[in-house]
């Protein structure tokens, strides 16, 4: 079973899509524009529970959205897409048809802004992965005797734009994305992953050996901690939480006129330690180089530099309702490829510079507390361990925090670590997520915990 | 079409196979400060193909629905199954095969729906009723309309059809002055969501609510901070339901117990030996699986599995009785369990999830419950939500509290946050509302699985009273 199979009927995915694009062309009637954006994904998921297979599969998906625009009039239809070329580009030109009389109907959209010039890409990464139940003999073999659960999603993801202005945009990257925790008993385990475009068996071997050796930290003893402020290291997966809960609205430029993003003071001067710095960079990922409007997204956004805020995601509607430059951003105006600066703490020393307190490895299920405030709460989850002198003492029992951002990477941020780590999203909800954040560690003076 | 008549014949080399195919339609209107958002449409059709061979069991989804294209997804779910039976987690020899028969069909399927203009011009209507004030800053109405047709065959003859029509309106206000912001909504983010018509609407008095709101967001604007200390806190039911959601159905989630979903979404402080004999919470907490209330969201005749779905108590005077777990959980774990094995679309393999999950209302009115609390807080309206991977250890905050004094409301706070821990939590519950004051509620967006799932949830609660609670509210 291969996880890059080519259906007979379909030569290639991005000449399917640009046939179906052909079709758009085809069914313009005078006066009339169209955007069209295209997911698709064929991907194995096989999840895994107590060292065995739980639920495998397969999915096939493609989705098409098609924006039919009269002057300034619009409407969208999204549907789903069979495979079948000669079937889906009546759907697609049907859809087209179905609009037209729905986008009389509507009064003229002051707040719709689509790009003025043609920029067509094209990017495909990676190549085929191995047989994917292959890589879930090596992972079971290499957790026998464990209490492995976990998942494993691979295969090819793609994302396509076409425009009536002769744009086409291509971006397809195959990726594997394994997760998977070794548990001992009740809630105390070792989270674990490993992602990304190329499978290399000694970077896996790695990981695992790596999860397996603190396992043996799980097993002493755990301790409770008492409520109250702790020093604190969070790794960059523990800071990949705090990044994702501003991912709802915090660099939105919507929700920053509107005052509703949790960094909406950060406008009135507030700032977080100089030692901050965070862009939606590009590069740093793996998500496409064009939003769902066609508009390119541009190598670098800067969001925060040296602690301050300076700019926003700005998506084409959000330009056009507050005059403001749109940026790549798309509709949700959430990062894609959130990139924070390191500093100047070598990883292999958190440890020794936090001395006494807590090192979190995980972080689990945040909320606002009080979004204006950017106070937020939180639990720790999976490996976290309290520290004395530099070393590992005992695994801690689940704590929640409650505190601002302000003060954890602000008057509390000792050091950021040196390296960086880039964690590819592995949410798939719907559809297999191109997101990613890279990201460091953090030593934190002090953090609120409260239960 | 295979959403109706009969299916081609498949020779699949297979122990069992069912097909699951889901067509849903979703029509958008929407009115955001006075402008109406581009009306979206979408339409997602397509199948899920289970399989059972030699043990083991594999699925594929696709959305070919031609006789070939559901022909490969089998052939491909039973490839699945056969390489991966020695590695097989459960002996798929041992699981049901269900045979379900029948037809289920939303309250109000095919009446009539406003036009586009229609639901425009009352989005409209309230969008402009909401602009009272220069510090409101933002204000959304929304509608969704989904259109949702099931059908679920299986080898051994099972063929059940099930129409549903939802709907969910939306409305939220957001105010902002002097430094601070504060959103009100009608129920919450979504949290009006049933199945019908219009007549949804008019059970919560949708229109003719924007004032309503945007005056209670200009009062949080004004109002003090929640103050902190322990109290009785009355729950209103647009914060009850997250309250049962978080802490009782996800804790009793058969999955979770049995660990598949420890990677992701977490485990539970509930293990399989509390069944029949643990105290969840006191004696008015009675909690059921109720698929049978035909406006809330989630009722349904079958589950993704074929399981004929009944009212059942899940906890009974406060003890725990049953977990939410479908057949195969069922099978797994030993444990009797519900019909909740339910998938979010045609692409995803079904899991144990909630559906509708009710907390029983009791003998209290709304007088009643505020007169009995010496001091205390009542609050409503989730807006934040937070507990951990065991489902214990949770923190929860509303758009809006009242102070409680000496048996009577007081004052409007902001910002009015609890904590507590699952375990005990429900053994202070001191008073459960009457039916007059229930509400069928319920969210669109019940998050679990891996692959990821968001699926549609109702509930059902009435206010309740608990006692000493640590109380707190915002600011840093």
């Amino acid at each position: 079973m291969s996880t890059v199979v080519d259906t007979p009927r379909v030569a290639t995915m991005e000449s399917y899509f640009n046939d179906l694009a052909g079709a758009l062309d085809r069914a313009l009637a005078a006066g009339e524009r169209y955007v069209a954006s295209f997911c698709a994904e064929r991907t194995d998921f096989v999840r895994m529970n107590r060292g065995k297979v739980r639920q495998p599969g397969h999915v096939e998906q493609r989705y098409l959205t098609v924006r039919l625009v009269k002057g300034a009039r619009h409407a969208s239809h999204t549907l789903s897409l069979s495979g079948d070329a000669a079937v889906d580009q009546a759907a697609a030109r049907d859809a087209l048809i179905g609009l037209r009389s729905v986008v009389v109907e509507l009064a003229d959209d002051p707040h719709l802004l689509l790009p003025d010039v043609v920029a067509s890409s094209r990017s495909v990464r990676g190549g085929a992965l191995p047989d994917t139940w292959q890589l879930v003999d090596t992972v079971l073999d290499a957790a026998k005797g464990e209490d492995l659960v976990g998942s494993l999603a691979a295969g090819p993801v793609q994302r396509g734009f076409a425009n009536s202005e002769g744009q086409r945009n291509w971006h397809e990257v195959t990726t594997f994305n394994l997760q998977w925790s070794l548990y001992l008993r009740a809630d105390k385990a070792v989270k674990a992953s490993y992602a990304g475009l190329a499978w290399d068996r000694g970077t896996f071997d790695a990981r695992m050996r790596e999860a397996r050796d603190k396992l043996s930290l799980i097993a002493r003893p755990s301790r409770t901690i008492a409520p109250g402020a702790y020093r604190a290291y969070l790794a960059p997966s523990a800071m990949e939480e705090i990044a994702g809960l501003l991912h709802w609205g915090g660099f939105s430029a919507r929700a920053l006129e509107t005052r509703q993003s949790a960094l909406a003071r950060m406008r009135d001067g507030a700032r977080l330690d100089p030692r901050v710095t965070i862009a939606e960079d590009l590069a740093a990922g793996v998500a496409p180089d064009f939003q769902a409007e066609g508009f390119a997204r541009p190598a670098r956004v800067p969001l925060i530099e040296r602690g301050a805020l300076v700019g926003a995601l700005v998506s084409p509607r959000t330009a056009r309702e507050f005059q403001l430059a749109a940026n790549g951003a798309n509709g949700d105006e959430a990062p894609e490829s959130l990139s924070m600066q390191g500093g100047d703490l070598p990883s292999h020393d958190a440890l020794d510079a936090l001395g006494t307190g807590l090192a979190i490895g995980n972080l689990w299920y945040l909320n606002y507390s009080d979004r204006p405030a950017c106070r937020m709460t939180g639990m720790t989850r999976f490996a976290t361990f309290w520290v004395e002198n530099g070393r590992i003492v005992a695994p801690a029992e689940v704590m929640r925090f409650d505190d601002t951002l302000y003060r954890m990477l602000g008057e509390n941020l000792e050091a950021l670590t040196r390296e960086t780590e880039l964690l590819l999203d592995s949410n798939s909800y719907g559809a297999r997520l191109l997101s990613s954040a890279t990201l460091p560690g953090a030593l934190l003076r002090a953090m609120s915990f409260t239960l | 079409m295979p959403f109706e008549g009969p299916l081609p014949r498949f020779d699949v080399s297979a122990d069992f196979w069912s097909l699951r195919f889901v067509h849903e339609t979703c029509d958008s209107y929407a009115v955001r400060k006075n402008v109406p958002l581009p009306f979206a449409v979408s339409t997602n059709a397509g199948a899920m193909a289970s399989v059972y061979v030699d043990g083991g069991y594999g699925y594929a989804a696709t959305a070919d629905l031609s006789p070939a294209g559901l022909r490969d997804a089998l052939e491909r779910a039973a490839r699945w199954a056969h390489v991966t039976a020695r590695h097989a987690l459960i002996d798929a020899r041992t699981l049901p095969r269900p045979r379900p028969r029948g037809d289920y069909v939303s309250p109000g399927f095919d009446a009539p729906l406003p036009t586009r203009h229609e639901w425009y011009d009352m989005l409209l209507a309230e969008s402009r009723e909401a602009a009272i004030d220069a510090r409101i800053v933002d204000w959304e109405a929304l509608v969704d309309v989904v259109t949702a047709m099931h059908r679920f065959v299986t080898s051994e003859g099972g063929d059940v059809t099930q129409r549903h029509r939802l709907l969910f309106p939306s409305l939220d206000v957001t105010a902002h002055a002097n430094g601070d912001t504060q959103r009100r909504s009608l129920n919450g983010q979504r949290g009006i969501c049933q199945q019908g018509g219009v007549e949804v609407l008019a059970r919560f008095g949708f229109i003719g609510s924007a004032r309503r709101v945007a005056e209670e967001a200009l009062e949080l604007i004004a109002a003090p901070n929640c103050p902190s200390g322990r109290m009785d806190v009355l729950l209103m039911p647009d914060q009850m339901i997250l309250q049962i959601h978080e802490s009782i159905g996800h804790p009793l989630e058969l999955d979770r117990i049995l660990g598949d979903e420890r990677n992701f979404a977490g485990t539970s402080f509930v293990t399989p030996d509390m069944f029949g004999s643990y105290r969840y919470g006191s004696e008015l907490l009675n909690i059921t699986f109720d698929p049978t209330r035909p406006e809330e969201l989630a009722s349904y005749d079958y589950d993704d599995e074929g399981t004929r779905a009944e009212r059942t108590y899940l906890i009974r005077d406060g003890i725990l009785e049953r977990p939410l777990g479908g057949a195969i959980s069922q099978a797994r774990a030993g444990l009797p369990g519900v019909a909740n094995a339910r998938a979010d679309g045609w692409n995803r393999p079904p899991i144990d999830r909630m559906a509708n999950l009710n907390l029983e209302a009791g003998a209290s009115t709304l007088e009643d419950m505020v007169s009995s609390i010496e001091r205390g807080m009542l609050m409503e309206t989730n807006n934040s939500w937070s507990i951990d991977d065991s489902r214990n250890k949770f923190q929860f905050g509303c758009e809006r509290g009242r102070i409680i004094e000496n048996g009577k409301l007081g004052h409007v706070v902001k910002n009015p946050n609890y904590r507590g821990i699952s375990a005990s939590f429900w053994r202070s519950l001191a008073k459960v509302g009457d039916a007059s004051t229930l509400q069928v509620l319920g969210t669109p967006y019940c998050g679990k699985g891996e692959p990821g799932q968001t699926i549609r949830v109702g509930h059902a609660s009435p206010a309740c009273v608990f006692t000493d609670v640590d109380v707190f509210g915002g600011a840093a």
